[in-house]
């Protein structure tokens, strides 16, 4: 099973690379859909992401705002679907 | 009565909260047709003023041109003026047709579908000819119709980041295993002016097997060595597998648009595209005058030619000037400000001065990128271009922005 922290680390290249600004600063920890980084639109290629890089699958009822709204909460809820 | 007090008020807030933030529009009625000049009453109730019109979509000149108003003339004679009809009922004669195939020629596809407008070519297209199973993949920068017709289709959709070949990859590489792949462009973007490279995307969409679908509607007519579009000045004719485009820019300016493309694409949309089957058919008037647009194109080069001539006088003229441009070749040319309150008021001094020219800001483009947009055409001739300048240089000067850096604007304006 991937580390955690390794897995977190993925994940926040991933989210920076997509959607960051050049003077955004993110975090494990930034909210990402209550903060408008990420819209609903993009949460779908992001989920896309996660299911590939990790041979995964996440059920949509899962896949909800709160589930996605930072880093650690995505990387916990992988783990779950490992 | 169902419209109550409180249902008024959510509106009215609604309409003062955008007033408040500077973004109310107000439309400014002409009283002539369209032309490098025309007459403009604004504020409304004010005296009628003749201005030289630097912000429409009329590239080519043609929306005026006497042998289209001629040729409409005689499609509203011999063809009527409604068809009271959609295309699959009653609403098709024979010169739909005859355009469908004049455009499959004119865009080198293998056959094209006329819609109301390019807005419902787009927002029919991708419901007619992809389900779940499918994803599609567009540059962020689309055009609204293009975001909106994507909205209404049930593929997943993914973006990459504009004009961002790499980003691209990476996102056909994700999506490998998706039973059809969709890339989206626009062929010029209509703020920025600057070009897709098609080149590059027919490459990466033949080695992923993805389709790629283009909006031409700010090149057709002028891009390319005979106007064909952005397909055709990368040498990419007939490898684009879906053209949108407009006949309501360079193409006569009216109204109406077109899917053309793939053959199997077109007769998908004539069956199931939601546009295309609930909406009338294209007045005849108008599709007279497009033939006739059609044939002046094919005659000649000479009206594309004067364009790029013109745009390229116009771009080093505002370079000169000392003014900050967002680079590009084609005829839109943005002159970027990057206020949004001093964009309106550069615009409303162009006025004053006799210019027509709009300001942009957010939403229509990024926070901080406000800009006055200035669109070329045949139909300027040189006179106009250096009376426009010569405003341009005048207002400039009031603001004190003319050789200025984008920080130096910034710091004095905010952004």
């Amino acid at each position: 099973m991937p580390d955690l922290n390794e897995m977190k680390e993925v994940i926040l290249k991933y989210v920076i690379n997509e959607y960051a600004e050049e003077d955004d600063d993110v975090t494990f920890d930034t909210p990402l859909i209550s903060g408008g980084l990420v819209d609903s639109f993009s949460m779908v290629s992001l989920k896309r992401f996660l299911e590939v890089k990790y041979k995964i699958s996440i059920p949509d009822e899962r896949a909800t705002p709160d589930a996605f709204d930072n880093v650690s909460k995505i990387a916990a809820l992988v783990q779950e679907y490992l | 009565m169902g419209y109550s007090n409180k249902t008024k008020q959510i509106y009215t807030d609604q309409l003062d909260a955008i007033a408040a933030a500077g973004l109310f529009k107000q439309e400014r009625f002409i009283h002539s047709s369209q032309a490098a000049d025309i007459e403009v009453e604004f504020p409304s109730g004010s005296a009628v003023k003749k201005v030289i019109n630097i912000c429409a979509n009329n590239y080519l000149g043609l929306s005026s041109h006497p042998a289209v108003i001629k040729a409409a003339h005689e499609g509203l004679d011999t063809r009527g003026y409604g068809m009271s009809s959609v295309r699959f009922i009653c609403g098709t004669q024979d010169i739909h047709r005859e355009l469908e195939q004049k455009m499959t020629e004119f865009l080198g596809t293998e056959d094209t579908i006329l819609f109301p407008s390019c807005m419902d070519a787009n927002a029919g297209v991708f419901e007619a000819i992809l389900t779940q199973d499918d994803v599609i993949i567009s540059d962020r920068l689309v055009h609204a119709s293009l975001v909106d017709g994507i909205r209404l289709c049930s593929a997943m959709h993914d973006t990459f980041k504009h004009s961002n070949m790499e980003h691209l990859e990476e996102k056909l590489q994700l999506h490998a295993d998706k039973r059809l792949k969709l890339v989206v462009n626009d062929g010029i973007y209509s703020m920025d002016g600057d070009m897709a490279k098609v080149d590059e995307l027919v490459a990466l969409c033949e080695k992923y097997d993805a389709m790629l679908l283009i909006d031409e509607s700010h090149s057709s007519g002028f891009i390319g060595k005979t106007g064909r579009g952005t397909h055709e000045h990368y040498g990419m004719m007939g490898r684009v597998d879906i053209i949108t485009t407009t006949f309501g820019k360079a193409l006569g300016g009216a109204s109406g648009g077109c899917v053309s493309g793939r053959k199997e694409i077109v007769q998908m949309c004539r069956q199931k595209a939601r546009p295309y089957l609930f909406s009338n058919t294209i007045a005849p008037v108008v599709v007279a005058g497009v033939l006739k647009v059609l044939d002046i194109l094919n005659e000649s080069t000479e009206r594309r030619d004067k364009l790029e001539r013109n745009a390229a006088y116009w771009r080093k003229g505002l370079t000169e000037a000392g003014f900050i441009l967002k680079e590009g070749e084609s005829p839109i040319v943005p002159v970027m400000l990057f206020n949004a309150k001093l964009a309106q008021d550069v615009s409303r001094d162009l006025f004053a001065e006799g210019v027509y020219a709009v300001g942009f800001f957010f939403p229509v483009v990024p926070n901080g990128q406000a800009r006055i947009r200035t669109q070329i055409s045949a139909g300027h001739e040189i006179h106009h271009l250096d009376k426009a300048l010569e405003a341009f240089i005048k207002v400039g000067k009031k603001y004190e922005i003319l050789g200025k850096s984008k920080q130096e604007i910034i710091d004095r304006y905010g952004q």
